[in-house]
């Protein structure tokens, strides 16, 4: 109970540790926010005007509660590309990375899991190579390359995708929004021609994303597997005569399972980072995209608004993780 | 003295006769066991290729990198332009020469500007202990809980895309990995027999962190330093591929994917070669910092 405490003010100091970069990032160091958003040719009288309206005369510590009290009623400012309060933004846009993020997620775990168990069983067999060249390839491969050669593939060649986007042009907007993951808005309108639509544009980049969290997902199974066989029990089982796959799966399996889940949570923080570089070249109109496309346009209140809901996410999903972990083995 | 560094007899005797003799000889063993490393040599030879490369860059150029010739927008490869040429007619052999440039440029930056912090705050926490390992080691929790490549996007958007602000928010989101291993490094000497001598023999704190502990603490950061060299190239291209790092027309091999895109479906060659390079360089260096890693760090697995 202790320990969870400190784990909870941990992630309060670390999320304060956030504002307070996020804070410098978007008012200190930018030479002058109101020139980047009235432009070098305004009137001083203007100038002066939005100074006073961003609080930007006041000293620094004013301005920093003043942001911290307007984040805290869940004020992140207007979008100046959008003129809809960052916030409203990131709702829309939100889901669609999330959605994107769980797919990758599902498919790297159904894959990687496995794969790594396998690999750990029959170590320097074939399968326990290709495992090693498939990790290799996952720390060594850029997202935009990967992104680029399957559209070429499952797209301009082989006509297997769809393409780019969510939603062909002729489904959008034919589903209410409920949840905002088009694949189970569609299932709730019970529209299958959309859900299928949905589904084949999420596929392709899910399973890019998918990739480069398997390959660590295989990576940890197998070197954690590789540990639980060589114990004690398991040798135990064997002599009992249990069969190999009971032995595996039940003993040996069963006794990584707590540490594999901290690695997944890990891993899910870690794909919606991954999802930033996915969604810009699968034009995936998620938070991503939304903070790439507020990048190029210098829109810095869209910009802050997007890392700050991004950078708490993950920081919550790697304290759950430890969390996890502390709760479900009783030896930490 | 350069004639005993061909005699092998010399270099693996077991009683050197003097400090030199020592030290050549087991930098010879460590480069032994290296060699015999398949993936590791070839990641090597592969790493010493690209820094020729970027080296002798304008010596091996068959074009200028910059020079543009509408008239030969989009060439496959051909004699004249080995890899075929650009949007806007450039050379793209030329400018993948002078883009590993760019990226080791960045590479060396990083690294130069981050070990050295990360070996200092590292060694001074685990040294010290007590409330200066508690606050510095609770700012760098701070920073490893940060999402790095958003907060790295972040930041050259407030200062201004360019290669300096990528490599300043490289670094920002690098340091903190090394100053954990640095401080678990120390942490383990700083209760060492042969460390207590040297305080009993009146060093100060300063000579002991700097003679005796940071030294001591170098392998395990150069290996890690390896290792960390194919995510920052990747790092580096994601960047400039989201036009936040090197900006055009520099031949940044992530800017180079950026811009040439929108001719998949058609000049598919134009984008992916650059990616190729990149995914060698990454691929090059993953393999060395493994194998140096099994050579000087055998303690891991």
């Amino acid at each position: 109970m202790i320990k969870l405490g400190a784990t909870a003010s941990s992630l309060a100091i670390t999320l304060f540790g956030l504002v307070v970069v996020t804070f410098f990032i978007g008012r200190v160091i930018p030479i002058d926010p109101v020139i980047a958003i009235l432009g070098d040719h305004a009137r001083p009288e203007l100038v002066d005007r939005l100074r006073a309206e961003l609080a930007l005369d006041q000293p620094l510590t004013t301005q920093f509660w003043l942001y911290l009290g307007k984040l805290v009623q869940g004020d992140l400012g207007r979008s100046v590309m959008t003129s809809n309060p960052v916030l409203d933004d990131i709702r829309l846009y939100f889901p669609a990375t999330v959605e994107l993020g769980t797919t990758a997620m599902i498919l790297s775990t159904l894959i990687g899991v496995p794969l790594g168990v396998i690999s750990a069983v029959r170590r320097n067999s074939r399968i326990d190579q290709v495992a090693r060249v498939v990790s290799l390839f996952g720390h060594s491969l850029p997202i935009p390359v990967l992104g680029l050669v399957s559209l070429l593939l499952f797209y301009a060649w082989l006509g297997w995708s769809p393409g780019t986007g969510r939603l062909g042009v002729a489904y959008v907007g034919l589903i209410p929004a409920v949840t905002g993951f088009l694949t189970v808005d569609a299932l709730i309108a019970g529209d299958l021609e959309v859900f299928w639509d949905a589904l084949a544009h999420l596929i392709l980049p899910a399973a890019v994303l998918a990739y480069f969290s398997m390959a660590y997902i295989s990576r940890m199974t197998r070197a954690f597997m590789i540990e639980a066989l060589s114990g004690e029990y398991v040798i135990t089982a064997r002599a009992k005569g249990l069969s190999a796959a009971r032995v595996i799966w039940r003993h040996a399996f069963g006794n990584i399972a707590v540490r594999l889940v901290t690695v997944l949570a890990l891993t899910y923080a870690g794909l919606l980072e991954g999802a930033v570089v996915t969604e810009m070249i699968f034009s995936w109109p998620g938070i991503g995209q939304y903070l790439t496309v507020s990048l190029m346009n210098a829109d810095m209140n869209a910009v802050i608004g997007a890392t700050l809901v991004v950078g708490s996410v993950y920081m919550v999903m790697n304290m759950l993780a430890d969390i996890v972990y502390r709760v479900l083995d009783p030896r930490v | 003295m350069i004639a005993h560094l061909v005699d092998r007899a010399w270099l693996l005797s077991d009683s050197p006769q003097s400090r030199a003799q020592a030290a050549l000889g087991s930098a010879y063993r460590l480069w032994c066991d290296f060699r015999a490393n398949g993936p590791a040599f070839l990641g090597l030879v592969v790493v010493v290729i690209l820094l020729l490369a970027a080296a002798f860059a304008p010596l091996l150029a068959t074009h200028d990198p910059l020079i543009q010739n509408l008239g030969q927008r989009l060439q496959p490869p051909s004699a004249d332009h080995w890899l075929g040429t650009d949007e806007l007619g450039r050379d793209v052999y030329s400018r993948l020469l002078f883009g590993a440039r760019v990226t080791l440029g960045i590479v060396f930056a990083v690294v130069v500007l981050v070990a050295p912090i990360g070996l200092a705050i590292g060694c001074i926490a685990g040294y010290y202990r007590g409330a200066t390992d508690a606050i510095l080691m609770r700012v760098t929790d701070i920073f490893l809980a940060f999402p790095r490549l958003i907060l790295a996007l972040a930041f050259v958007a407030a200062i201004k895309p360019g290669i300096g602000s990528a490599v300043i928010a490289i670094a920002l989101t690098t340091w903190p990995p090394y100053a954990r291993l640095a401080r678990a490094e120390t942490l383990v000497l700083r209760d060492a027999d042969y460390i207590a001598a040297v305080r009993m023999a009146g060093a100060s704190h300063r000579r002991i962190i700097l003679r005796h502990i940071m030294p001591l603490c170098l392998g395990s950061l150069v290996v890690r330093v390896t290792l960390d060299m194919s995510s920052i190239i990747i790092f580096t291209a994601s960047l400039g591929f989201l036009g936040m790092g090197a900006q055009p027309p520099s031949p940044e091999w992530g800017a180079m994917i950026a811009t040439a895109r929108r001719f998949l479906l058609e000049q598919w060659w134009v984008p992916l070669i650059p990616g190729i390079a990149i995914l060698v360089a990454s691929l090059a260096f993953n393999l060395l910092g493994d194998g140096l890693r099994d050579v000087l760090d055998p303690k891991q697995d």
